[in-house]
C-alpha cells in the first residue's frame, strides 16, 4: 500500500511539473503578453518595468529557471490581475471549485445511485421514468443547464442568480456569510449534478441488472434471503466494483471541468480565474491554475484506487500478496 | 429508441444540409427595425396551408420593444419562391422571422440552420480527425509492440491525464483572438483532434495486440500479407465496434465544445452563425426574460445530444456525460 501510495505520488508530481511548465512556455510563446493590458499608448518605461517584473524580458528557459527554483519554495511568483502572489489566489479558487465539487457529487450520488438501483432491480413504469428523465438529464450539458437555471432564478428571485457571495455579506460575520455561500450553491451544483447523477443512474442500473441475474444472486433468494437485503446488500455489493471506476473520472471532471458553470454563474472559482488568466496572459497565474488543475486531476483518480480498495477485496488481497 | 436517435439525427443533418433552401433569411441579414423581434405568428388555418400569411410587426415602443402585429396588411408566405423553401415576395419590407430575432435583427431560426452546417461540421471532422489519428497509433502500437508500443501508450496516457477543459482553453487562447472564419475552424477541429485520440489510441491498441494472435493473422502473414494490409484490411475492422462506440461520445462533446469557447468569447467570431456565438448573443440574462426565443440553440444543442444519447441507449449501452 505504501509502495503504491509513493508510486502514486511521483506520477502526481511529475504530471504537475509538466503540465504547469508547459503552460508557462505555452503562454511565453504566444503572440502578445501582459503588458497588452496596459493599452496602446502606455508609456515604454511602464512597459519596460512590467515585462522586467515577470522575467518576460530574459529569456523563456531563464524565466522558466527562475519560477521553477522559486516554486520549490512554494513562491510562484506574482499576478499581474489581482497584482499579488499567485500562491493565495490559487489557495482560495481551488476552495471555492472544491466546494462547488463536493455539493455537485453529492447530489449526484444522493440522487443517482438510489434511482440507479431502483432502475436496475426493478421493472414497469417507475424504471421506465427514471431511465427517460436520466436520458433527458443526459442530453443537458451543464452550459445550458446553468444557462437555463440563472434564466429561471433571475425571473422568479428565488435564488441568487450568480456569484457566490452577496455583495454585502462582506462584513456580516461568519454566520451570515456561510449561510449567504449556501443560497448561493443550489444552482451552480445543480446544473453540474445533473448530468453526473444521470450517469449514475444509468451505470448502477446496467451494472445492478447485470448482477442481479448472477447465480450467486438466485442461490441466495433461494436460501430465503429477503429480496430487499439481497438488492442492497448482495447485488448492490458487487456492482460497486465498477462504480468506483466513474466515480474517479466524476471528481477529477468536477474539479477541472467546472469551468463553464463557473463562468455562467459567475463562482469564483479554479476554471474561471483560469480563464482570466489566459484572456490577460498573466503568465504566473496561468502556470499557478494549471499546476493546480493537475493537482486536481491527480487527487480524483486517487480517491478513486482508494474507493476500489475499499469496496473490492481482490483488490486489497492483490495489493497485500 | 435507437431508430428514434437514428432518425432524429438523420433528420438534423438533413437541416443542416438544406440550410440555403430552407432558411428563410440570409444568416447575416439585419433588420434593423427588428431588434430581439418575437417570433412570427404565422395564420395557417384561416389561409390553409396553401396560402399561409402573416401580419408584419410594427415596432410600438422602441425603450421596451413592445411589437405590434399590424393587421390590415397580410403578407402572403410563397413556397419555393426565390430558392427558398418559404419566403416573402421581394417587394415587402417585413420580414418572415420564425424564431424572432437577436440582437441584431438578424433571424433566428436562419441562423440556427446555418449555424448547425458550422456546429455538426465541426464536430464531425474533429471526430473524424481523432478517430484516424487514435486508430492509426493505436493501430500501429498494438501491431508493433515492443518500444514503440510502449512509446505511443505513454504518449497516449500522458495526454489522457492533463485537465482537458485546461488544455483546450489554453490551446485557444494562445493563439491570436481574432482570426477568419475557417482557420478558426480548422484550429478548433484540431484542437479537439489532439485532446480526444487518446481515448480512441488506447482502446484500439487493447484490440489489435489481442487479435494479432489469433490465428488468422498468421495465416494473412502466411499467405504474405505486409503489416499496412494486415492492419488495415484484416485487423482495424475488429475495433469497428469500439470506434463506433467512442463516436458518439466524442461527437456530442465536441459540439459542446464548441458551443463553450465560443460562448466565452475564444470561438468563432460574433458575425459566423454558429450555436456558440448564438448562445454568446443569449448570454446577457437581463435580456433573455424579455427575448427567451433567443435559447433556441440551447434547444438544438439538446435535440442533438439527445439523439446521439437514444442511439447509445438503444444499442444496450449506457450513455455517460462526464466531461462538461
Amino acid at each position: 500500500m505504501a509502495r503504491f501510495l509513493l508510486r502514486r505520488l511521483i506520477f502526481a508530481i511529475l504530471l504537475i511539473v509538466i503540465v504547469s511548465s508547459g503552460a508557462l512556455f505555452l503562454t511565453r510563446l504566444a503572440p502578445g503578453d501582459v503588458t497588452a493590458n496596459l493599452g496602446a499608448f502606455a508609456p515604454p518605461e511602464e512597459v519596460a518595468r512590467i515585462r522586467a517584473r515577470f522575467d518576460l524580458d530574459r529569456s523563456a528557459a531563464a524565466q522558466w529557471g527562475g519560477w521553477a527554483l522559486r516554486a520549490i519554495r512554494f513562491d510562484f511568483g506574482d499576478s499581474f490581475l489581482y497584482n499579488r502572489p499567485v500562491g493565495g489566489l490559487i489557495q482560495r479558487a481551488a476552495g471555492n471549485t472544491a466546494v462547488l465539487a463536493v455539493a455537485a457529487l453529492s447530489l449526484a450520488t444522493l440522487l443517482g445511485i438510489p434511482l440507479g438501483i431502483i432502475s436496475g432491480s426493478r421493472r414497469g413504469v417507475a424504471p421506465m421514468l427514471i431511465r427517460g428523465a436520466s436520458l433527458v438529464c443526459l442530453s443537458i450539458p451543464p452550459l445550458l443547464t446553468s444557462l437555463l437555471l440563472v434564466f429561471a432564478a433571475s425571473r422568479t428571485g428565488w435564488l441568487p442568480a450568480g456569484g457566490m457571495t452577496s455583495v454585502n455579506a462582506v462584513d456580516a460575520g461568519w454566520s451570515s456569510w456561510v449561510l449567504d455561500v449556501v443560497r448561493h450553491l443550489p444552482l451552480p451544483a445543480i446544473a453540474l449534478a445533473l448530468p453526473i447523477a444521470a450517469t449514475f443512474e444509468r451505470l448502477q442500473s446496467q451494472s445492478m441488472a447485470e448482477t442481479i441475474h448472477q447465480p450467486f444472486v438466485v442461490a441466495a433468494l433461494a436460501r430465503g434471503v429477503t429480496w430487499r437485503r439481497l438488492v442492497i446488500g448482495h447485488a448492490w455489493r458487487a456492482s460497486l466494483r465498477s462504480m468506483c471506476a466513474i466515480y474517479g473520472l466524476a471528481i477529477g471532471a468536477l474539479l477541472s471541468g467546472s469551468f463553464v458553470v463557473e463562468y455562467i454563474t459567475a463562482w469564483p472559482g479554479l476554471g474561471r480565474l483560469m480563464y482570466e488568466a489566459l484572456r490577460a496572459r498573466d503568465i504566473y497565474l496561468v502556470a499557478g491554475c494549471s499546476a493546480m488543475g493537475g493537482v486536481f486531476l491527480a487527487l480524483g483518480s486517487l480517491v478513486a484506487d482508494l474507493l476500489l480498495f475499499a469496496a473490492d477485496p481482490r483488490v486489497r488481497e492483490g495489493q497485500s500478496a | 429508441m435507437k431508430k428514434t436517435g437514428r432518425a432524429l439525427l438523420i433528420a438534423i443533418v438533413l437541416v443542416a444540409a438544406g440550410a440555403p433552401l430552407l432558411a428563410p433569411n440570409p444568416p447575416d441579414r439585419q433588420f434593423t427595425q427588428y431588434l430581439f423581434a418575437p417570433p412570427t405568428h404565422v395564420r395557417l388555418l384561416d389561409g390553409g396551408l396553401t396560402a399561409p400569411y402573416f401580419f408584419p410587426l410594427r415596432i410600438v415602443n422602441r425603450l421596451e420593444r413592445r411589437f405590434e402585429e399590424d393587421e390590415n396588411r397580410p403578407i402572403p408566405i410563397q413556397w419555393f419562391g426565390n430558392g427558398h423553401l418559404l419566403s416573402v415576395s421581394e417587394g415587402e419590407d417585413a420580414p418572415l422571422l420564425l424564431l424572432g430575432a437577436d440582437s441584431y435583427g438578424r433571424d433566428i431560426f436562419s441562423r440556427l440552420l446555418y449555424g448547425a452546417r458550422a456546429s455538426l461540421g465541426l464536430a464531425a471532422l474533429a471526430t473524424l480527425a481523432a478517430m484516424i489519428f487514435g486508430a492509426a497509433l493505436g493501430g500501429i502500437a498494438g501491431y508493433a509492440g515492443g518500444a514503440i508500443d510502449e512509446l505511443f501508450s505513454r504518449l497516449s496516457d500522458f495526454v489522457l491525464v492533463l485537465p482537458a477543459t485546461y488544455v483546450v482553453l489554453a490551446l485557444r487562447a494562445v493563439m491570436p483572438l481574432v482570426l477568419p472564419a475557417q482557420t478558426v475552424f480548422l484550429l478548433l477541429a484540431g484542437i479537439f483532434a489532439l485532446v480526444g485520440w487518446p481515448v480512441v489510441a488506447r482502446g484500439v491498441r487493447g484490440i489489435i495486440a489481442s487479435e494479432r494472435e489469433q490465428e488468422y493473422v498468421a495465416a494473412g502473414r502466411a499467405a504474405g500479407a505486409g503489416p499496412l494490409r494486415l492492419l488495415t484490411k484484416h485487423l482495424l475492422p475488429a475495433a469497428k465496434g469500439y470506434l463506433t462506440t467512442q463516436a458518439t461520445l466524442l461527437l456530442p462533446a465536441f459540439i459542446l465544445a464548441e458551443a463553450t469557447l465560443s460562448y466565452v468569447g475564444l470561438g468563432f467570431p460574433d458575425t459566423v452563425p454558429t450555436w456558440g456565438t448564438m448562445l454568446h448573443d443569449a448570454s446577457n440574462v437581463a435580456m433573455l426574460g424579455e427575448a427567451p426565443w433567443m435559447l433556441a440553440p440551447a434547444a438544438a444543442i439538446f435535440l442533438v445530444v439527445l439523439a446521439v444519447n437514444l442511439l447509445v441507449q438503444g444499442s444496450g449501452r449506457s450513455p455517460v456525460q462526464l466531461e462538461p
